[in-house]
């Protein structure tokens, strides 16, 4: 499992490279204000169905965007040809374009120069990941799959490049990240049962695919032939990648504007915003800290403002809400960046001590196909899928059919009951690295499903 | 192993030569080639021909090459405000190798002779190191080659020629109607245009150049109650995105709906909650296009139904293939939904997909029976049974799409539509003949299960019907169906004058997720007896 060649040079864009780039662009510019963004890097892939590699691929590309500002007016464009003439052209489309659009009254100024530390986001060992390591990484699920007589689906992506933002006032920031996602489905060949498992890193070694194997195949197995069940209001026990998928929702709705213009489920009633109040159970602190290693993110954001630690929700209740520069200036606050990824607060309860406790509950494997149904509680709709079961009398006894929630994260964290340990999960449905997420496993009373699925 | 150390080694020394010259700061210094004027003057053939040789020469069975160039420009207002205007454009090329029955796959927007063969070498490089885990061998169904082939959108104003005030002045003054009405407080919309100008060359003697347009204009009005108390949006759903140009966008008349838009966006504040149960429906294209892309288009899809998306999309309801096809019965006879990439305007009409097939018109549904899947040249043969039954060729339906030159081609929905009635049943017809109802305008929240059994879906605006008539809004509505069972329930449909396109520029699918563009025809139909639940919670 060992990647072959550990320093491998990736093909994202050096911080010299990116200087340089920055400068020419620079100084092709006419405006007032220019803004230089570069993203560069590769994208590698390989995807397996049916205990064999489907399609694999790597892509290589680097994008320049130009944003130019004429008085407050503004526009950006973006090319990934990097020679002169197509550099010059992008530089004088944008200024074209910037010329021709409407003011915009809550331009602000770029920034000048920043103190922006390197982030932590970056891992030799996922940067050189090659086309036959990553095959080996799949065999270690699709063999022992067979072996069970199994059917293993998945994907595993690994990503590597560079991003740099750079202005005519003197400022200039680079930064590069890794980033890679393994997930896998193991389905009973007869399509009465499913396991899933996965995981993410920035660094490939912290993943473990035999362990990812003997996940998901253990949950196919037990998966087989559920039984239907009411829906209703029940106990779950969501194990992390289920916690996560809600929990990122709330990091959504953390936009101080939309609060204060009454359109959020953090608008007070009658004017304002929720910071001060308490809103979930007072166990539950979710925080973004760009140089926590177990989830790192980046260290500035798109116009070279550097990303800070910030408390979310402390003790369950509001702290901060994001405050981009325009919204700041006009309230009186610092700006707060949004934040790249999320910690949540855990406890010490372990999985067993909290099915151990369940007189009758679920538990969830993940949610799937999540959309918003009223922004207004955070409320969403989606589905469990890939390792349902039920607890009955402080023991999991059977798989049940999976069942569709309507759910409002916030409702849930206000309803808690037991927290384990934080574990980093790959919370993006589409199964790519996503935002880095940590959370707890959780037990929480009156979930609510209000209806059965067939899927399985 | 050695070819992906040179494709390394090339992309690397490309970016290195280029902050090397720009050291002296010679701004006025002619290009070393200019990839765009080479796109567009034609002679990118050449490197597609360079490529998919370059393929066959390391070891390909058979190879493709794309080489495209992606355009985007979206103009983004709020209120009496502009808030970005953006262009992307982006070159580049993709070459797909089969090699024992395994595929590779490598892009590169390094678009010179070195540039796109090292990308073919590295695609064969790719399916070799793939071999270790192959059990079956990919075959592809038969084409005809087509050596000189051009296809275009059928658009008359391309939406990149015109002239950003007049966008600009287009949205503003559809805001300021919006702003005019009582407690509507925000309204954000957005024009988004696409345009693809695809080449593609195959090991088998196509060569195939095409140019794709895609319009959509976006549009959000925001009502707050005075007490900060509730909040409600109304989406101008009904303007579909299209693969049309900018004079779609100008038929679409935004300012003119702007304002009924923001009415009931204010209007949603007092409707009444609606009360759990079961309840007829009303469904108009506007909503329905979205349940059927969901419950009919996905689960039709043959990669799904034979557990190839099973990690992420998921499988589907619909399988194994030889106990459905002929066997389920979808909906009543009245039911018939069409395949096809043909229809004019609709989001998932080309000429040729990314096989190089020149997709045909086929039947998903037929009579209420279901009938056919959705397939690529690798996934025809899958069906070679069913097909000798039928009397039919084996031949892919054309529903191979890539969503960027840096993307690898799989099977994607094409237009999938409910054709219309024969006869000339209008929606107020179909409102009649509902004693307690509701009628959906405009789609919502939309959520289904990874086999596409259990859906749930809002709208814009939903109406009380009593007695045949509409009597008011109703607010908090969301229906939740059963597949099968809900199709089944529909017995009555709107005639041709009804039928109406909606669609979606991102249908998401495959691993790492792609963006499919499809559109959905459907009349307004009338569903009887659907469980609607109430979305309005406190705790």
């Amino acid at each position: 499992m060992t990647p072959k060649s550990l320093y491998a040079i990736a093909p994202h864009l050096s911080r010299a490279e990116c200087d340089a780039i920055a400068k020419k662009v620079l100084s092709f510019s006419t405006a007032d204000e220019c803004r230089v963004s570069i993203n560069s890097g590769m994208r590698q892939n390989t995807r397996f169905a049916v205990n064999q590699i489907s399609t694999a691929g790597d892509n290589y590309n680097a994008a320049v965007t130009v944003r130019s500002v004429i008085g407050k007016r503004s526009a950006n464009v973006t090319v990934n040809r990097l020679d002169d003439a197509s550099l010059r052209a992008a530089v004088q489309n944008a200024e074209r374009i910037a010329r021709l659009a409407p003011e915009d009254p809550e331009l602000l100024p770029e920034l000048g120069p920043q103190d922006v530390p390197p982030s932590v986001q970056w891992s030799d060992a996922t940067a050189s990941l090659e086309p036959e390591a990553r095959a080996e990484a799949v065999r270690a699920i699709t063999e022992p799959a067979r072996r069970a007589g199994l059917v293993s689906t998945g994907y595993l992506e690994a990503n590597a490049g560079s991003f740099a933002v750079a202005n005519n006032k003197g400022l200039f920031a680079y930064d590069r990240s890794t980033a890679v996602a393994f997930t896998t489905t193991v389905r009973t060949p007869d399509g009465t049962g499913s396991g899933w498992a996965g995981a993410s890193d920035n660094d490939f070694r912290r993943i473990d695919p035999r362990l990812l194997a003997e996940r998901a195949i253990e949950k196919a197995r037990k998966s087989v032939n559920p039984v239907a069940i009411e829906p209703g209001r029940y106990t779950v026990i969501l194990e992390p990648t289920a916690v996560a998928n809600l929990v990122q929702l709330i990091g959504g709705a953390l936009n101080a504007r939309n609060a204060d213009e009454g359109r959020s489920f953090f608008s007070k009633a009658g004017g304002g915003n929720k910071i001060g109040e308490k809103v979930v159970d007072e166990r539950v602190t979710l925080v973004s800290d760009p140089f926590d290693p177990r989830v790192p993110s980046g260290t500035f954001g798109g116009d070279g403002l550097p990303t800070q630690k910030v408390t979310w929700i402390e003790n369950g209740v509001v702290r901060n809400l994001a405050y981009d520069r325009f919204w700041a200036q006009r309230t009186g606050k610092a700006p707060v960046s949004a934040g790249g990824t999320l910690a949540m607060s855990g406890g010490s309860s372990s999985m067993e001590e909290m099915i151990a406790s369940t007189e009758r509950g679920i538990l969830v494997t993940r949610f799937w196909y999540i959309r918003s149904v009223d922004p207004r509680t955070i409320l969403f709709t989606g589905l469990t899928r890939d390792g349902t079961f039920l607890i009955e009398n402080g023991k999991v006894t059977r798989p049940v059919k999976n069942l569709r929630y309507n759910e409002s994260p916030i409702f849930m964290l206000n309803n808690l009951q037991m927290m384990g340990r934080p574990e980093r999960v790959s919370a993006s449905e589409a199964g790519g690295p996503g935002q880095a997420i940590i959370v707890p496993p959780l037990k929480c009373r009156d979930f609510n499903f209000t209806s059965t699925s067939d899927a399985i | 192993m050695t070819d992906r150390r040179e494709f390394l080694r090339t992309t690397g020394a490309a970016a290195a030569a280029l902050a090397l010259a720009s050291a002296p700061r010679r701004a006025e210094a002619a290009p070393r080639y200019d990839d765009l004027d080479r796109f567009q003057s034609g002679a990118s053939k050449e490197l597609l021909l360079e490529a998919i040789n370059a393929a066959k020469v390391a070891g390909a069975s058979y190879a493709d090459c794309r080489i495209a160039r992606f355009r985007q420009n979206f103009v983004v207002t709020r209120e009496q405000q502009i808030v970005n205007v953006v262009d992307t454009d982006t070159l580049g090329c993709g070459v797909r190798a089969l090699v024992d029955g395994c595929w590779g796959f490598a892009a590169t927007r390094t678009l010179t002779r070195e540039g796109v063969t090292t990308a073919a070498r590295e695609a064969v490089a790719i399916a070799k190191a793939n071999r270790v885990a192959r059990d079956r061998a990919v075959t592809l169904a038969p084409t005809p080659a087509y050596p000189n082939a051009t296809w275009k959108s059928p658009y008359t104003t391309d939406p990149f020629e015109v002239p950003l005030e007049q966008k600009v002045d287009l949205l503003l003054k559809s805001n300021a109607e919006a702003m005019k009405v009582a407690n509507v407080k925000f309204v954000n919309s957005v024009l988004f245009f696409v345009k693809q100008e695809r080449q593609f060359a195959s090991t088998e003697g196509s060569v195939i150049d095409q140019t794709l347009i895609r319009s959509w204009p976006l549009f959000t009005a925001t009502a707050v109650a005075p007490d900060f108390s509730d909040f409600q949006n109304r989406q101008g759903s009904e303007a579909a995105p299209m693969g049309r140009g900018y004079e779609y966008v100008v038929q679409c008349d935004l300012p003119g709906n702007a304002r009924k838009w923001a009415e009931q966006a204010a209007e949603k504040l007092k409707a009444k909650p609606v009360e759990v149960g079961k309840y007829d429906l009303v469904l108009a294209p506007s909503n329905l296009w979205l349940t059927i892309h969901e419950s009919i288009g996905h689960p039709t899809e043959l990669d799904r139904a034979l557990g190839y998306e099973a990690n992420y999309a998921g499988t589907s309801f619909i399988a194994p293939p030889e106990e459905k096809l002929g066997k389920l019965q979808y909906g009543k006879p009245l039911m018939n939904i069409q395949g096809d990439r043909s229809q004019a305007g609709a989001l998932a009409t080309v000429g040729y997909d990314d096989d190089g097939v020149q997709p045909d018109e086929f039947l998903i549904v037929k009579d209420g029976m279901f009938n056919d899947y959705q397939t690529t040249r690798e996934q025809a043969p899958w069906l070679a049974d069913w097909y000798a039954k039928q009397g039919k060729p084996v031949r892919s339906h054309g529903c191979s799409y890539a969503d960027s030159w840096g993307s690898v081609a799989f099977q994607r929905m094409p237009n999938v539509s409910l054709l219309p009635g024969n006869d000339n049943t209008s929606w107020d017809d179909l409102i009649a003949g509902v004693d307690r109802g509701i009628a959906i305008v405009g789609d919502g929240s939309f959520s289904i299960d990874q086999q596409r059994y259990n859906a749930q879906f809002g709208g814009q605006v939903t109406y009380e019907i009593r007695g045949g008539k509409v009597v008011g809004m109703l607010k908090d509505v969301a229906y939740q169906i059963r597949t099968p069972d809900f199709w089944n329930s529909m017995d009555a449909i709107g005639g041709k004058a009804t039928y109406e396109l909606g669609g979606s520029f991102f249908d998401g699918k495959g691993q790492p997720s792609q963006s499919n563009a499809v559109s959905h025809g459907s009349p307004p139909a009338r569903f009887r007896q659907v469980n609607v639940i109430n979305t309005g919670r406190t705790q």
